[in-house]
């Protein structure tokens, strides 16, 4: 199976509003799909609508063959919410343990995976502290490592390198780069546009709709334009 | 196997949040305790009263009744002047012409006001009987001089002696006796309640929710999860309850203090999972606030702490409802009459039933935030 997203003409309302209007995206196996777009643009909606935490009204969501919503597809995919999202109280190794369990990994695996993902994030000398004294970048690593918990096919990160230092930024996309060239597949939604240049393809959102997608170099010169930030403020404008 | 380790996590949680610990345990003591120095101040009334022109026996026969004081006054006007002060409860003027007693009342506690007529009452049937007494006598007198052949026996006068034996309680149970048992599931309510109210709240407002349902965690997980931990929790909490409340407020209970934590425990499980459905449908810890006395209050008034016999059937049916008036009744009839659990089938089964109902409202209702 080489698609681990497929969404088709997607559509979600919250009452009258149309939140996405028409959204076709596409992740494959060993490949790392940027998500951009202003605010409101339907990036959340758009992942939640991937985990099964809404229903699209029109269109089919399909993530690793299987139509969403679906609860056991769940178990393949990390996720890394936009908050933080870590028990406080709790210290690291404990909310690690915490999420491995609740992702259904065997307990005898579970110590091996902590210890992977852990160093992974460079938290390894840390885990048994509350997660209370982590500061913001703690958190945030912490924070990812839980999505690489169990090995997962496909990662959806939302917002991953927000609060990081750029030294551990790097890391961090390295790491994510080692992940895609063993085949994992990983959508990306970020505000740094110079890392958008890293993923292999991107998707720009506006209104609800995919209004570009595709390599970064061939989206800077569709548009005739150096960077993908500029391709990102060319785009608003003309659909203005 | 998840539930487990949604119930570990939890209590791991929960204790090493220490205030929220001790809050839970120290709120309930230190409010039953307040609630037995109020129930514990004497209660007994206290009445003056200003007579006008009453005769010397009346007066003597209104001292003799418990709480009375008697201040002969001269004027009526007098009187007057001293109830507007405050100074008497009562005035009660005889006018000698009519054979008629005016009663003025301050009336600003009915208490006083119900004591004043009692005391009155009694004095002048007080006051009837010795006259009925000595013409009685003076008649024996009149009847033994003019023939002293005719026998007359001399019955007993003494009027018989009462003692009085109670199946429950003593002479000083009262109607807070009553409502005790239903003030006692009252509170294992509102405590357990209010804290499992916020358990999920927390969990959503920090995200970690939206986390959780990203993996392959049941609905059915997190809710039987969350019910045991806070069970834990509240089976300590309800056991706490119900002791400070038999023992602080000397409960005299008939029948085992086993059933009484048991039927507490299971009020518990109610509240709780009425809590954590609240707390779903709550956006806010503002709004789970305002859930409080909306779900809270009118569980007081038609639990049966005011009897709803007399009142209409559509009231009644409210009282149906609601858990505590289940649960008011088995503590009753457990304190009060020593009935075993066997006998109360039919609350534990209201209990189990909203128990059942609840547990299943809030598995679907979790559909808010992930649709499988």
């Amino acid at each position: 199976m080489q698609r681990l997203i497929e969404l088709t003409h997607l559509n979600k309302k919250f009452g009258n509003r149309t939140i996405l209007h028409d959204i076709s995206l596409t992740v494959n196996r060993g490949e790392i799909v940027g998500l951009i777009g202003p605010s409101g643009s339907g990036k959340t909606t758009t992942i939640k609508t991937m985990l099964g935490m809404e229903k699209a009204n029109q269109g089919t969501a399909l993530v690793l063959g299987k139509q969403m919503p679906n609860r056991k597809v769940l178990g393949n995919i990390g996720y890394m919410a936009q908050s933080d999202a870590l028990y406080e109280s709790l210290n690291a190794k404990e909310n690690l343990k915490f999420f491995g369990e609740m992702k259904g990994v065997t307990s005898k695996q579970l110590q091996k995976e902590i210890t992977h993902v852990s160093s992974v994030v460079n938290l390894t000398s840390s885990l048994n502290q509350r997660v209370s004294n982590y500061s913001g970048g703690m958190k945030r690593r912490l924070s990812l490592a839980i999505a690489l918990l169990g090995h997962p096919e496909l990662l959806i990160l939302d917002e991953p390198t927000v609060g990081i230092d750029p030294a551990l930024r790097r890391q961090i996309w390295h790491e994510l780069i080692n992940l895609r060239n063993q085949g994992q597949g990983i959508l990306i939604t970020t505000h740094v546009m110079d890392e958008t240049e890293l993923t292999d393809r991107v998707a720009l959102l506006l209104h609800g709709d995919v209004i570009a997608f595709a390599s970064p170099q061939e989206l800077e010169k569709q548009y005739g334009v150096p960077t993908i930030e500029d391709v990102f403020l060319k785009a608003e404008k003309e659909e203005d | 196997m998840r539930t487990l380790a949604i119930t570990k996590r939890t209590l791991i949680e929960l204790l090493r949040d220490k205030r929220a610990l001790a809050l839970m345990f120290l709120a309930p003591i230190l409010i039953l305790w307040l609630m037995n120095v109020m129930f514990s101040a004497n209660s007994d009334p206290k009445v003056e009263i200003a007579t006008v022109n009453v005769s010397q026996t009346i007066q003597q026969n209104l001292k003799k009744v418990d709480g009375v004081s008697v201040k002969a006054v001269n004027s009526n006007r007098q009187a007057k002047n001293k109830l507007k002060k405050n100074k008497v409860d009562a005035i009660i003027n005889y006018n000698q012409a009519k054979n008629h007693f005016n009663v003025t009342y301050a009336n600003t506690d009915s208490t006083k006001t119900t004591l004043t007529k009692q005391a009155l009452k009694a004095a002048i049937t007080g006051q009837t009987i010795t006259t009925l007494s000595t013409g009685i006598q003076r008649l024996q007198s009149m009847v033994k001089s003019t023939n002293p052949n005719i026998s007359i026996t001399q019955e007993n006068t003494k009027a018989p002696s009462i003692s009085n034996h109670y199946q429950y309680g003593n002479a000083d149970t009262s109607f807070f006796t009553k409502i005790v048992p239903i003030l006692m599931g009252f509170f294992v309510f509102f405590f357990v309640f209010l804290i499992s109210g916020m358990a999920l709240l927390k969990e959503r407002t920090s995200g970690t929710f939206d986390r959780l349902l990203a993996t392959p965690v049941r609905r059915s997980e997190i809710v039987f999860g969350y019910m045991l931990s806070y069970g834990i929790i509240s089976i300590l909490q309800s056991t706490v309850i119900v002791l400070t409340t038999v023992w602080l407020l000397k409960i005299e209970v008939v029948g085992s203090i086993i059933n009484i934590i048991i039927i507490s425990v299971l009020l518990a499980f109610v509240a709780l999972a009425f809590g954590i459905l609240m707390s779903t449908l709550a956006n806010s810890e503002f709004q789970m606030m305002q859930f409080i006395p909306l779900v809270v209050v009118p569980q007081i008034f038609f639990s049966g702490i005011i009897p709803l016999d007399s009142m209409a059937s559509w009231v009644q049916y409210i009282g149906k409802i609601l858990p505590l008036t289940y649960t008011g009744d088995a503590l009753t009839q457990i304190i009060m009459y020593g009935k075993g659990l066997t006998s109360l089938g039919t609350d534990i089964l209201a209990l189990l039933i909203f128990l059942l109902i609840l547990l299943w409202l809030n598995i679907i209702g979790l559909k808010r935030y992930r649709k499988v």
